[in-house]
């Protein structure tokens, strides 16, 4: 090979590249690509790009592969692999407790749509000119920053049914609140509320640079033509964010299916009758608690295909409801 | 006629005002209340803690609770353990995303979509997908309980980072890195020299956002680090709250929590501009 003084990472990655295709690019800029300057271009543009190809190669395509192989085997990490076709499959779809732990796993997504409501009315009450906005938005933006984990952990104790701060706060107002985590009926919602009070501030801040940027114009426009507040709010406000309403329910359904870390803090066992235990959680434990990596593998990768069906059912659906405001 | 409406829409709109301060005002308390809390639990002794009606605010503040937690050495190598990880992989992944964002954007790349539309495709795959067969990779060359597989598939480079980074690239004008070749410049020149500081800006942002996701992470590190020196922060405090708890003493697990936070919200509240911007940059242009 021609490659001179890279690092090894880099050679291998051009020599592979080039092994597997020698002609030149079709999009290069005019000039042709065969000249001895370019192809010195060409080489140094591949070694440059080597580190992610050879990341992507080694953690994610291998991986990838050997995921779908192993699903298709019974197997405890250590021993041999045992080939079994479909069976994890099969098995998995009689499962009570994948079943359970999917529907928990999509039961939370309920926060989804209330944190997009609550957010973009923060962001319409912060594009007012107030006293202290700059206060109010470090404010709201500070739980998005924490530690998860340190968060989990304050609201695990803020949720304790006798001293924990919102029974107390409850108690202030005469209500009697439930002992949340303990509780089938209330563990969810306590979830539910603490993972929207962490994203708040996260879909605030995007609302409000998508309202900001809406031309003034417009709204003067609807004034004139006697539009009520609503009006304005309904034809105007609410179509201009929606590619910002689109980025956050795609990209928060995404992280909303990997829920975790929460879970596994909040409710160490996975919470009364398995009802807080999502899909990762339960994938967790089977692979690395039970050894059963083969059957895990299986439900990672279906949760992995769900994920990818539901984002392009959403990418489909917003193409065709999409329209353009000069 | 015309001058007294006016003035009762400005009285109104000043109505509306003072009424919207005070819902914004009072959503700020129930944000920033739970860590308050958090906070004067840590100063309260273990008495104030399970006192009924609840102590707000502890009568003799507890300082001490912040001097025995260092007692457990394990919040020290905890901060020690999480700090190589991050800044490793923040510091060598962002040269390495820089670089790719270069060739991507600015350089005649064979392949240049194919390779594009590849490390893209990356994005997709969820993590929990790829965790078992990544562990078992890295359990057999001997990886488990280091810090390792939390820091090399990371320096490798991040795709989104490389994404932004290579946006920020095309509105650079190509005649630029064509006249410093035209100059004799080596392309490691012009990467170094012309490009790191274009995209500075947009590098310091990626950065930092990278930076607080790789010190907040938990999922990876318990896979991992079984030793408890060996643990990374997050892991340490997760670890404490059980512990702790079974010996009822919330003082300590809350204040464990409330440090684990401060690295972070100072950094946030250092470069709280620049993180608001790259975040609001991030929505529009996704």
């Amino acid at each position: 090979m021609t490659t001179s003084s890279a690092t090894t990472s880099g050679s291998t990655a051009t020599a592979g590249l080039r092994a597997s295709a020698p002609t030149p690019p079709r999009k290069t800029p005019p000039g042709g690509g065969t000249s001895r300057l370019h192809r010195h271009e060409q080489k140094w543009a591949l070694i440059f790009v080597a580190a992610p190809l050879i990341g992507y190669l080694a953690f994610t395509l291998y991986p990838v592969c050997f995921a779908v192989y192993a699903s298709l085997t019974q197997w405890n990490g250590l021993g041999p692999m045992r080939f079994i076709g479909l069976q994890n499959y099969v098995n998995l779809l009689g499962d009570e407790y994948f079943r359970i732990s999917l529907f928990n796993t999509f039961f939370y997504m309920i926060g989804i749509p209330i944190g997009l409501a609550l957010s973009l009315a923060l962001a319409i009450a912060m594009n007012r000119k107030l006293y202290g906005l700059t206060a109010f938005r470090t404010i709201y933006y500070i739980p998005v920053i924490s530690s998860l984990a340190a968060i989990a952990i304050l609201w695990q104790w803020a949720y304790n049914g006798d001293f924990g701060l919102v029974n107390q706060v409850l108690a202030f107002v005469g209500i009697d609140g439930p002992n949340w985590l303990a509780s089938t009926a209330w563990a969810k919602p306590a979830i539910i509320i603490m993972a929207v009070w962490k994203g708040l501030g996260y879909s605030m801040l995007l609302y409000l640079a998508a309202i900001q940027s809406v031309p003034r114009s417009l709204y003067e426009a609807a004034q004139l033509d006697g539009a009520n507040s609503w009006q304005r709010f309904r034809a105007i406000t609410l179509p201009m964010v929606r590619p910002v309403t689109f980025f956050l329910v795609v990209t928060n359904i995404i992280a909303g299916a990997q829920i975790f870390t929460e879970i596994n803090i909040m409710t160490p066992g996975g919470g009364p009758e398995y009802s807080t235990a999502s899909a990762v959680w339960h994938i967790w434990r089977q692979a690395f608690r039970y050894q059963q990596m083969g059957y895990a593998t299986a439900m990672a990768i279906v949760l992995g295909i769900l994920i990818l069906i539901i984002t392009l059912i959403q990418f489909r659906l917003n193409r065709r409801n999409s329209f353009v405001i000069d | 006629m015309a001058l007294t409406q006016a003035l009762s829409r400005r009285t109104s709109s000043r109505i509306t005002d003072t009424v919207v301060w005070v819902i914004l005002a009072a959503g700020a308390i129930v944000m920033i209340a739970p860590l308050l809390w958090m906070v004067s639990t840590s100063l309260k002794t273990t008495l104030e803690v399970f006192a009924l009606p609840p102590v707000w605010i502890p009568e003799v503040p507890q300082w001490d609770t912040y001097v025995r937690m260092w007692a457990d050495s394990l919040i020290l190598s905890g901060f020690r353990n999480s700090l190589t990880v991050s800044l490793t992989v923040t510091v060598i992944g962002t040269f390495t995303c820089a670089l790719a964002a270069f060739s991507l954007a600015k350089m005649r790349l064979p392949f240049r979509n194919v390779i594009f539309i590849g490390l893209l495709s990356g994005i997709m795959i969820p993590f929990p997908t790829l965790m078992i067969p990544q562990f078992v990779m890295f359990s057999r060359i001997g990886w488990v309980d280091t810090l390792l597989p939390l820091i090399v598939p990371a320096i490798f480079g991040n795709i989104v980072m490389i994404f932004f980074l290579r946006q920020y690239l095309e509105n650079v004008p190509n005649s630029l890195v064509e006249a410093a070749k035209i100059d004799g410049a080596s392309y490691w020149q012009i990467f170094w020299k012309m490009i790191m500081p274009i995209i500075r800006p947009a590098v310091a942002a990626q950065f930092i956002l990278w930076f607080m996701f790789v010190w907040n992470d938990y999922l990876a590190p318990i896979l991992y680090l079984n030793t408890p020196e060996r643990q990374t922060l997050q892991v340490v405090i997760a670890n404490m709250n059980v512990q702790y708890a079974t010996q009822r003493d919330y003082p300590l697990i809350m204040g464990a929590s409330a440090v684990a936070l401060v690295p972070i919200l100072v950094v946030f509240l250092i470069f709280q501009r620049q993180i608001i911007e790259s975040v609001a940059l991030t929505g529009t242009k996704g």
